[in-house]
């Protein structure tokens, strides 16, 4: 009686941080384009989508503890999906008879949502295939298997035409959410994004504190113990891999459109250690740490923009000094120093 | 029967020319070598320090630089350089490893893997703040210029020599860790740290060198490295990642296999890019894939 006194008291105060953390969040996405802070929309969308891909990596880290080095394919990939069908729409497959000849798929272009979805999709079922390979192995062997997959993917972005080599795909039209409304003023792009991010957000919440989520806790604490409980251990990773890919893969789709451009630099191996750094210094684990964590990440990046490879030598600093020093991230810290969970 | 024509010779096997076969098998070879010397120095280190060191692409970046400048500003040659190079490295390893790696032993494995990889991004990106990112040229020593007419193609002297001296340093390792008695404390202390400290070995003092060893290993591969390839910031990032999947095709349990995947994927990529050149790149990823369907364990691997 007792004891279920204390979870239900402990439940409702974890609601109510949770609560006023989200409020906190909603209204800096409420308030920071307005005066008197007045961030530059498209600053904010790529922040928005950044956070994202990191909440989408921190449910596989944080909460399967998985560590993935190859994520940038999901977000790169999907972003290359989505920019082509928003701009071009047809799809070119090759086939072989003797030599290899192309059909071609006339398609027009697709309206935004659907491209998003079908940049998403990709990611879906590459998340499929990369955590079918990746979860054969355990720890570090992951991590490894991951990065390498990772890296095959950027061979085959920079190999495709589709996706324009070294160009990459440019001047991605916005186009007209729904066939209605048109995107391509700021403030709606920004609405839309916004709202992207905040129903991913809330499902990945609802991820996390289900009985799925419960169990996938259960095997990052003591694998060895969740399966003599009769857990069939490797199906919870490999949906968790594929939740993670296709959240991913819906940031780097979101992206793709708010900013118009799919590029190399988002296949990258530099774009899978940039995720996993602002998920460390958000606080690995937590809900709001690879908010927190992409936020200052990308602030340091636009301020940082004229000092070139300061730049990468300054992660690799955070990098450090969180390892050695704030294992648990800022959001973390923060939850330690209040005894809350955030 | 070796058939000459005018120096080279021009006979074909599966319808390629055979100069093209060889030559590229000579590549795969020396691409080879690199492999089968990193992810023998990765797997040394993961067997005493259980990190997966994520620096190794930069210390090798680190040897081929080192290589550079030591010509560049002290006009101390190639062959000083094979010495003086690891030593150096292999002692700022030492000096990382007292500093930064040796809080993490009793941490699970993956903030070994996150340390050295912001390790890497400041060594890689400290480099090219300071040299910019096109590629340096460094001359091969006089004594190992010229080349060998084989009647079936022509070996540079230097390619060859890449190829022995490499295929004796990871035998020698073998040979110490699998055949002497140093080597069988190391083994030991892989085993069980805490039995071996009874016994009265400093194991701390092992691992230190042992971490210094394999940055050694690196440092020397990137000096043998700077003739062959130009010498640039991001060229042991390049490799560092292809190393992990010849690491994960032969499992770190065992040090010969490292030194056989190694040799074997370098032959294998260099086949490729004669008969499915675009596949090149890839080829290695590929086989690390279908190895995981096969053997998740890995060719040479004892257990996940």
């Amino acid at each position: 009686m007792v004891a279920e006194n204390i979870a239900i008291t402990g439940k409702s105060a974890r609601a109510s941080h949770i609560a006023i953390a989200s409020t906190v969040m909603v209204a800096v996405l409420v308030l920071g384009p307005l005066p008197p802070f007045n961030l530059y929309p498209v600053d904010l969308m790529r922040a928005l989508c950044l956070a994202l891909f990191a909440c989408a990596f921190n449910l596989l880290i944080g909460y399967g503890g998985l560590l993935s080095f190859g994520h940038a394919m999901f977000f790169g990939w999907a972003s290359y999906v989505a920019a082509h069908f928003a701009k071009v729409g047809s799809i070119s497959l090759p086939y072989w008879v003797g030599m290899w000849n192309w059909v071609v798929i006339p398609l027009p272009p697709l309206t935004p949502e659907l491209a998003i979805l079908a940049g998403t999709a990709f990611a879906g079922v590459l998340g499929v295939i990369a955590g079918s390979l990746a979860i054969r192995r355990q720890g570090i062997y992951f991590a490894m298997i991951t990065l390498a997959l990772a890296q095959m993917m950027y061979f085959f972005a920079l190999q495709a035409k589709f996706t324009g080599g070294e160009d990459g795909i440019q001047a991605v039209p916005r186009g007209r959410l729904f066939g209605v409304i048109d995107l391509a003023d700021n403030t709606a792009m920004y609405v839309f994004v916004a709202a992207v991010f905040l129903a991913a957000f809330i499902l990945i919440y609802r991820i996390v504190h289900s009985p799925f989520g419960e169990v996938l806790k259960a095997i990052r604490e003591n694998e060895p113990r969740a399966i003599s409980l009769g857990y069939k251990t490797e199906r919870y990773k490999l949906v968790a891999f594929v939740l993670s890919a296709t959240l991913a893969g819906l940031a780097g789709a979101t992206k793709a459109i708010a900013i118009g451009l799919a590029s190399l630099s988002d296949v990258q191996w530099q774009m899978s250690g940039e995720v996993v750094l602002m998920t460390l210094v958000g606080g690995l684990g937590t809900i709001f740490g690879p908010v927190v964590g992409a936020a200052i990440i990308v602030a340091m990046q636009t301020q940082l923009v004229s000092f070139g490879e300061w730049v990468t030598i300054i992660q690799g600093i955070i990098f450090v000094a969180c390892v050695l020093l704030f294992r648990r991230g800022v959001v973390g810290e923060l939850a330690a120093l209040l005894r809350i969970r955030l | 029967m070796k058939l000459r024509c005018g120096g080279a010779s021009l006979f074909e096997i599966f319808g390629i020319p055979s100069t093209a076969l060889f030559g590229q098998l000579l590549v795969g070879l020396i691409n080879g070598s690199f492999y089968a010397l990193l992810s023998l120095g990765l797997a040394v280190i993961f067997g005493m320090l259980n990190i997966i060191n994520f620096t190794h692409g930069a210390q090798y970046m680190m040897g081929a630089f080192a290589a550079f400048l030591l010509l560049d500003y002290f006009d101390i040659g190639y062959w000083p350089a094979l010495v003086l190079v690891p030593i150096v490295v292999g002692a700022i390893g030492i000096a990382i490893e007292r500093v930064f790696l040796q809080w993490l032993y009793r941490l699970d494995h993956l903030y070994g893997l996150l340390l050295t990889f912001g390790l890497a991004l400041i060594i890689e990106g400290a480099f090219r703040q300071r040299f910019g990112s096109s590629g340096l040229p460094y001359r091969v020593p006089e004594s190992l210029q010229g080349r060998q007419d084989l009647g079936f193609m022509f070996l540079p002297n230097y390619r060859a020599w890449v190829i022995a001296v490499s295929a004796v340093v990871c035998f020698g390792t073998w040979f110490v860790i699998e055949r002497t008695k140093l080597g069988a404390y190391l083994r030991a202390a892989t085993e069980n740290p805490t039995l071996v400290r009874a016994f009265g070995i400093n194991v701390p003092r092992m691992i230190m060198l042992t971490y210094g060893f394999g940055v050694a290993l690196a440092a020397f591969a990137g000096v043998l490295a700077a003739p062959i390839y130009n010498v640039s910031p991001q060229m042991g990032s390049e490799l560092i990642i292809v190393v992990f999947a010849v690491v994960v095709i032969g499992g770190m349990g065992s040090i010969l296999g490292a030194i056989i995947t190694g040799f074997g994927l370098g032959i294998i990529e260099g086949l490729t890019k004669v008969f499915f050149p675009e596949a090149s790149n890839t080829v290695i990823f590929v086989i690390m894939a279908i190895v995981l369907l096969i053997r998740p364990a890995g060719l040479f691997g004892r257990g996940a």
